[in-house]
């Protein structure tokens, strides 16, 4: 009996919380109709953040995977001094706020910091322009690929590896054909979990961005835009949109959970 | 195509950095100004592309970096911290007509329709029942008007000091239930979300909110005695030369002063400097009595005296 009382409270919260909020930004949106709400998609600002969302994220997501097998190897398969503290900083930008993941880039490269003014001079801005918006969000989804593919790694072990080196394979081999195909679904999930962030990420690429419509504003900047000049429609079917890009990005990753749980252990 | 360095645009781009409530007015100057370009200038369209946020904040980013080739902020001391930085002449202000203020402003009441707290003056803001909106006057520049509206009549008053300004202020800032960053933030919080009695607003944005947000919502009260706004702008001369957009930035600001610049204010519920065209205007705008920047010792000493760390506002609102 008590069971089903549990199970009814978190039906409610999660129909309180999570189900009926973006539900009500569906609705807004389409407060003037379905094609009042595409026509505002079509607009050169939506459609320019649009193209810089999927952009950012696509490198973002591309280099931190790199990155990300990189670390998450070299982590597992070695034992080195500092390799703890290494563990921890590599996990820092979950737990700092995306705001000073902004600003550092802010204190590195804007006109008042180190570089600033010298890649300005030969033409090359970092800051208030796309490159800037990449260095924010690259920080704050750095930890993702890392973090789901440690304990796989570390669960798999090197006894393949090992195998695989005892045959004559190169570690590019090794790399390839036997550590990630190994991982492959904990890999995926990473990179999922990493793209939703980058496609949502405010706080840092606000920072950064100087929020120039059609040229710096990613999508969840624009909707602010939009949100702040009155635009209703626009800016929640905007949101509309985000919101259903991060439920496909989901709805792939909880299928792949689901695999992964059938044939390697969970994570 | 987007990774590409900004200074490939800027060449026929044009960026204007400006504080929050000017988003429609600028939408619509952009346009028309473009148009009046590309009929002068065949085969050479410009893009004018305008970022909006809180006027201190917009500053900021200019300083660090943002390619604006122009400023079109809240309050002169905004831009006056870019010229101590070099990005512009020091004497910017007297390069256009009217301490290159092309709109003014003031500073108003905007209550629920009806006036039910009954709020006409500044003395009614620090009564009980009542709850003030006003945005946070370190980061906002339409704040700084509000709170430095508050400080002026408030020594005014007979047998008015600095110590009874400074009492009345700290009053009236415990009655803010939300500091937002940013004008437009603000009126959010009492348009949108429907907190406070009484919002503390530039007069073109009470006036938006009225007209054309919520008609029949809200109601403006023009306080007796109130301060005269003047929001300037300025070609920020280190981004033009590195852009080539001297020439394209200069005639933008003038176009401001233009009978065609001057109505679109006057639209967009600014007040025109030009007085033909402000006469035309002339049923939007309450007379009411203003006092300027300028008598209160200028931005200078009003920052330093009022705003810096540990100046009065911190005072009035940490104790």
């Amino acid at each position: 009996m008590s069971r089903i009382v549990y199970a009814l409270v978190i039906y409610l919260l999660v129909t309180v919380m999570i189900v009926l909020p973006p539900l009500l930004v569906v609705v807004m949106a389409l407060s003037h109709g379905l094609g009042a709400a595409i026509e505002s998609l079509a607009d050169p600002d939506a459609l320019s953040a649009i193209r810089l969302t999927v952009i950012i994220t696509v490198l973002t997501v591309c280099i931190n995977t790199v990155f990300g097998v990189m670390a998450a190897w070299t982590l597992t398969h070695f034992r080195f001094p500092g390799r703890n503290l290494l563990v921890v900083l590599v996990e820092l930008p979950l737990s700092v706020s995306p705001v000073v993941g902004g600003l550092i880039w802010l204190l590195v490269f804007g006109t008042q910091g180190w570089w600033g003014a010298a890649l300005e001079r030969w033409g090359y801005p970092v800051m208030f322009a796309p490159p800037g918006i990449l260095l924010a969000t690259l920080f704050v989804t750095f930890p993702y690929v890392t973090r789901t593919l440690m304990p796989m790694l570390a669960h798999n072990g090197r006894a393949a590896e090992e195998a695989a080196v005892l045959l004559g394979a190169s570690l590019w081999q090794v790399l390839w054909h036997v550590t990630l195909p190994g991982a492959r679904l904990a890999l995926v999930s990473g990179m999922l979990l990493a793209t939703a962030r980058a496609m949502g990420e405010f706080g840092a690429v606000s920072v950064v961005s100087g929020h120039i419509p059609g040229l710096t504003e990613t999508m969840p900047l624009h909707i602010e835009t939009l949100y702040n000049g009155y635009q209703t429609v626009a800016a929640f079917t905007m949101a509309t949109l985000l919101a259903l890009m991060a439920m496909i990005v989901v709805l792939v990753r909880s299928l792949i959970e689901r695999r992964l749980d059938r044939t390697e252990p969970s994570i | 195509m987007a990774l590409r360095p900004v200074r490939a645009w800027a060449a026929t781009g044009l960026l204007n950095v400006s504080y929050d409530p000017t988003r429609e007015l600028y939408q619509d100057i952009d346009r028309s100004f473009s148009a009046a370009w590309a009929r002068q200038h065949v085969g050479a369209p410009v893009q004018i592309r305008t970022s909006h946020g809180g006027s201190g904040a917009q500053a900021r980013s200019v300083l660090e970096g943002a390619p604006a080739d122009i400023v079109t902020l809240g309050l002169a001391y905004d831009i006056d911290i870019l010229a101590q930085n070099g990005l512009l002449a020091p004497d910017w202000q007297k390069r256009l007509p009217h301490n290159s203020t092309p709109f003014t402003s003031t500073i108003v009441f905007l209550v629920r329709k009806g006036n039910p707290k009954n709020i006409h003056d500044w003395p009614d803001l620090i009564r009980d029942d009542v709850q003030v909106i006003t945005p946070n006057p370190k980061t906002s520049g339409g704040a700084r008007w509000n709170y430095l509206a508050a400080w002026g009549w408030a020594l005014r008053q007979p047998g008015g000091t600095p110590d009874k300004a400074r009492d009345y202020l700290k009053t009236l800032f415990a009655h803010v239930p939300v500091l937002d960053t940013g004008a437009r933030g603000a009126t959010n919080s009492f348009v949108q979300r429907g907190l406070g009695d009484v919002l503390l607003a530039w007069e073109d944005e009470a006036l938006l909110a009225t007209r054309d947000i919520g008609p029949d919502k809200f109601d403006i009260v023009v306080p007796p005695l109130t301060i005269l706004a003047e929001p300037p702008v300025a070609v920020v001369d280190r981004n033009v030369k590195a852009h080539g957009t001297a020439e394209i930035a200069q005639a933008y600001v003038e176009y401001l002063f233009s009978e065609e610049g001057q109505k679109i204010g006057g639209k967009h519920y600014f007040r025109p400097v030009n007085p033909t065209i402000l006469a035309a205007f002339h049923d939007r705008f309450a007379t009411t009595d203003t006092f300027d920047i300028a008598s209160l010792g200028g931005w200078g000493t009003v920052q330093k005296q009022h705003f810096a760390d540990g100046g009065i506002f911190d005072s009035i609102y940490t104790k």
